[in-house]
């Protein structure tokens, strides 16, 4: 006998992997590329439930990395495309639009600058820890709006998709499952982790650091190394996203967006990992079709937001499954 | 009542047939309606519905649907619009977008799927050089076009020592370029500041101790309002005159800015003072309908939909891309700027004034000193490999 | 000499306007223990408010008191309806409320005022400069500014330390079953204090109408530096809340003077220019940065 719980995310699974042939078949293939937006923000707001919802840090700062890794894409392919090299010294890279180098790197690269804005961040709790994750994501935005060679504020634009072997990302389709199977991985991989004894520390110190503390474990290094595992999980994200929309530029960098993340996780059910992928796709969906009656969509938002806040304390997820399994 | 139904039934059964026999030209607009520059979007929706409603929901004989969605003024999201428009809607004919990086985002990628865009705002400079392609055309101007003209009549006004203010993104950087591209004197300082910086005390002290003849400004939107009555506050205006593009002096902002931008000269392309009929016919149909004076965004928007017009009419109607590109490069309609065409780019070739913030008893406005540029070429024309 | 002088009066004129504004965020914050995005929205009421009943009735004075009063009257409302709901859940939820709050705000101003910006005058008797030395005029208005500021500042700090309701206040925030059970309305309080907050933000919004544009979204951009100067400070102290203002005005604003003087000096024009306008852009999150690293709990943390 199924719980409520594992229906639901069958049900979820089932309707994620059916969607490509069901659009076509209703002959509205603009849905896919609908859905890999949704699927590709699932995957940052659930990076961002690892922080949020298991180890009590609020970064108000996660689009920082969502567009570092987003960017390691856009650079990589700017220098491929304009036959000018990245590095010349110590070794000669002319840049990239290969998948298997553009991904992985995006990754890294996100996972270097959380390693360094958590190893200063964590320093910090509380209101001070939204802050100052926050400082540094503004620090970045406007690094790279000034950063002429990249196109500043304007973005760049990318000639084309990231190129995969056996794949090709031009399909939605195709792209589509890379994305999902991203995220179906990543969810995969922070289930078995939130459930280790890695995991228990790292919950242990959100609900209480003290007494963390008190059995002589170090959480700080616990925190750090799950703000870099969400750091460059978020710039997998940035990476597809940029992918997806051919195109990069500091607005994915910039506060808002970091705030809409978080909006997604809440609303989707904090600490619940798949919450953040309903709440992406209810956000998304909500933004579009609301848009498309009213221009003053966001009369209606607001509210909405604040009445799921003050009544689904448990988000929608939550309401989903019921009561009691919360966080198990 | 049986009456009632059959005739019910009839107008069901007749409502497909007639529905294929209008099918109406699907337009898609692109646009920003929220964020701070909401008012912009606004203007050229409202200046281009409003050539449809002066031909009763049609454009050149043929019925059009108008489609408008907010960007935000965020490109992601202005590319997921083009794309919905595109795969979902069937729309072959976009416009609408206000902001180059929106338009970078979106176009490059559209125009090489057989959609046609026509600028009526955003006019980047790669899509006016290497980047001109038959299925894009510019209503409104390259970016910098606005910059040139008050390069050039700074220097025919001889002032010798200017100083420059602009954020610090790269359009700014574009934008003085296009002014130091015809101002022939020297430089006293060149400032670039945070992007959607409030408080310009500091910058304006810096100008006042620097002591340049005149001072030149590129900041759109809530900055520009800041930093002109900012400027006249500190009584600088008096001393050292300012000028800029139009971009900062549209009546809209020109109502929040008050009595600070009296008398400040600017570049712009079109006024609603230009004495050609077309433009006389705009401005007062567009004062009946929305009861507010026309800024230069609406201009661009009702040239963008008489340009359509002038096209569908040609070809009779018919809306596939081989027929209406070479109607739409033969620009044959009235534009309320007079004097338009299309250069090799694709981008207008017309006359450029400078023009001077007045006061009437209907609020703050411009008023035409000028023509600086008579059938101006912009300076990326010759980068573009299209005949 | 004189262009220093000046710079600093700049800096010392945005860091009193950036504590009208702290000074409410941090009160809030050190009473309540509740995160409110949605400051900058009676910032920016309070200038919506303030400008339009300028224009109706010509009167500066009067629109000081409809802008104040409106922020002061939505930030009581806010707090009843949506936050007293959220005073003990955690600083997540209370985020993502005001940011849905911000929204909403944005939004109802489009569609109540319209798109485009509103305009407001300077009142005429301030409208000039004064020589505050020679060959150093200053605009009348900043100076009161800064006169009013250091009034508020004053204020507050009397209120705080020598009257009843500054003693249940304080009270209040150290244990508020206690307070309660001696009689205090505790949830009175609270909303008097709430909207204490919201008056001075919207005092801020009402006297940075003149200055600068009033239009929806004007809120986000003080907000945001706000926060670096309540956290800068230290949360829930008025006293770091005017230290960090002055910090965070004084740094930016000298930043913005004086960094492309200096770094053309070591680099070249174009290049000195550019690095300039970055570092400047930069700076005030570079200090919270440093300042959070080296102290995390600000420069006067209030508790403990």
């Amino acid at each position: 006998m199924m719980t409520r719980r594992q229906l639901i995310l069958c049900c979820g699974a089932l309707i994620l992997l059916l969607l490509p042939p069901a659009a076509h078949l209703a002959g509205s293939p603009y849905v896919i590329s609908l859905a890999s937006r949704i699927v590709i923000y699932a995957l940052a707001a659930a990076s961002l439930d690892l922080l949020l919802g298991y180890g009590a840090m609020i970064s108000l700062g996660h689009a920082a990395f969502v567009g570092i890794g987003a960017y390691t894409v856009g650079i990589l392919h700017f220098h491929a495309a304009a036959a000018e090299p990245l590095v010349t010294w110590p070794f000669l890279f002319a840049g990239s639009t290969s998948g298997l180098v553009v991904l992985p790197l995006a990754a890294l690269m996100a996972a270097l600058a959380a390693l360094i804005i958590g190893a200063l961040s964590l320093r910090t709790t509380g209101l001070h820890f939204i802050m100052i994750t926050l400082a540094f994501a503004q620090m970045l935005y406007y690094f790279f709006i000034s950063l002429e060679k990249y196109g500043g504020d304007d973005g760049l634009s990318l000639a084309a998709r990231s190129s995969l072997p056996g794949l090709s990302l031009g399909n939605g389709s195709q792209f589509y499952y890379l994305c999902l199977a991203a995220l179906v991985l990543f969810l995969f991989f922070s289930q078995k982790l939130v459930n280790s004894r890695f995991g228990l520390v790292v919950r242990g110190a959100g609900n209480n650091d003290r007494r963390i503390k008190g059995l002589g474990i170090h959480s700080y290094w616990y925190k750090l190394v799950t703000f870099v595992i969400a750091g460059s999980s978020a710039g997998l994200a940035g990476a597809l996203l940029a992918n997806q929309t051919e195109f990069v530029s500091p607005g994915l960098m910039h506060w808002t967006l970091s705030g809409e993340l978080m909006v997604m996780v809440l609303l989707g059910g904090l600490g619940s990992l798949f919450g953040p992928v309903l709440g992406a796709a209810v956000f998304l969906l909500l933004e579009e079709t609301l848009a498309m009656y009213t221009e003053h969509w966001m009369v209606y938002m607001g509210p909405f937001l604040v009445i799921t806040v003050i009544f689904a304390k448990r988000g929608l997820f939550g309401f989903l499954v019921g009561e009691k399994e919360r966080n198990d | 009542m049986k009456k009632l139904v059959i005739g019910l039934c009839a107008l069901g059964l007749m409502l497909p047939t007639l529905s294929v026999a209008a099918d109406p030209v699907k337009i898609g607009m692109i646009t920003t309606l929220s964020t701070k520059a909401g008012y912009l979007g606004e203007e050229i929706r409202d200046g281009f519905q409003l050539a449809i409603d002066q031909e009763g929901g049609k454009l050149g004989g043929a019925a059009v649907e108008l489609l408008v969605e907010d960007d935000g003024a965020k490109p992601e999201k202005g590319k997921q619009i083009a794309e919905r428009f595109a795969q979902k809607d069937g729309v072959k004919i976009m416009t609408g977008i206000v902001f180059s990086n929106v338009a970078m985002a979106v176009v490059p990628k559209i125009i090489k799927e057989d959609v046609l865009y026509l600028s009526a705002n955003a006019g980047p400079s790669d899509l006016a050089g290497a980047g001109c392609d038959p299925n894009y055309f510019s209503v409104a101007y390259q970016n910098d076009n606005l910059d040139e003209v008050v390069g050039q009549y700074v220097t025919e006004a001889g002032h010798k020592n200017v100083y420059l203010l602009a954020p610090n993104y790269p359009a700014g950087k574009d934008h003085l370029a296009g002014f130091k591209r015809y101002y022939k004197g020297a430089l006293a300082g060149e400032v670039y500041t945070k992007l959607d910086q409030a408080d310009y005390a500091a910058e304006i002290a810096t100008i006042r101790d620097a002591k340049p003849d005149a001072v030149f400004f590129f900041l759109p939107g809530g900055m520009g309002i800041n930093f002109i009555k900012q400027y006249a506050q500190a009584g600088l205006k008096e001393t050292i005159p300012l000028y800029g593009p139009a971009f900062s002096f549209d009546e809209r902002l020109l109502a929040a800015v008050g009595d600070a931008a009296l008398g400040v000269k600017n570049g712009s392309q079109w006024t609603h003072d230009l004495d050609y009929p077309a433009n006389k016919e705009f401005v007062a149909a567009f004062k009946k309908a929305y009861n507010r004076t026309p800024t230069l965004y609406a201009s661009q928007g009702y040239d963008t939909a008489r340009l359509i017009s002038s096209a569908l009419k040609a070809t009779g109607g018919k809306s596939d891309l081989a027929a209406l590109r070479p109607a739409l490069k033969k620009a044959e309609f009235a534009s309320v700027r007079g004097n338009f065409a299309f250069g090799n780019n694709q981008h207008p070739i017309q006359d450029i004034y400078i023009r001077e913030v007045v006061k009437t008893e209907t609020g703050f406005t411009n008023k035409t000193v000028k023509k600086v540029f008579a059938k101006h070429v912009d300076a990326y024309a010759k980068e573009c490999k299209m005949q | 000499m004189l262009l220093v002088i000046e710079q600093l009066l700049n800096g010392l004129q945005l860091g009193i306007t950036l504590f009208l504004m702290s000074a409410g965020l941090t009160l809030v914050f050190g009473i309540m223990q509740i995160i409110n995005l949605a400051h900058g929205s009676f910032y920016m009421i309070g200038a919506y408010v303030g400008a339009t009943v300028a224009a109706r009735s010509g009167s500066f004075l009067l629109a000081v008191v409809a802008g104040v009063a409106a922020a002061a009257v939505v930030g009581a409302v806010v707090e009843v309806l949506v936050l007293r709901h959220l005073y003990k859940r955690q600083h997540l939820d209370q985020v993502l409320a005001t940011f849905g709050l911000i929204m909403f705000f944005n939004e109802l101003i489009r569609v109540i005022w319209g798109r485009q910006p509103l305009f407001m005058s300077i009142p005429a008797g301030l409208s000039k400069s004064i020589q505050i030395m020679p060959g150093l005029p200053y605009p009348t208005y900043r100076l009161a500014v800064i006169g009013i500021g250091l009034l508020v500042a004053v204020f507050l700090w009397l209120m705080f330390a020598k009257t009843r309701i500054g003693m249940q206040i304080r009270a209040g925030s150290s244990n508020r079953e206690m307070v309660g059970a001696l009689g205090v309305n505790i949830n009175l309080l609270y909303t008097l204090v709430f909207g204490l907050g919201a008056l001075l933000a919207g005092l801020a919004g009402v006297m940075a109408g003149p200055i600068l544009a009033v239009e929806a979204g004007m809120g986000e951009s003080i907000l945001i530096l706000t926060f670096v100067v309540i956290v800068i400070g230290g949360i829930g102290s008025i006293r770091g809340a005017v230290v960090g203002a002055l910090l965070v005005g004084m740094v930016d604003t000298l930043g913005r003077a004086f960094l492309p003087a200096i770094l053309r000096t070591m680099l070249s024009a174009a290049t000195a220019d550019s690095a300039a306008a970055s570092l400047s852009s930069m700076a005030i999150y570079i200090l919270m940065a440093a300042i959070l690293v080296w102290k995390p709990r600000g420069l006067f943390p209030a508790h403990g």
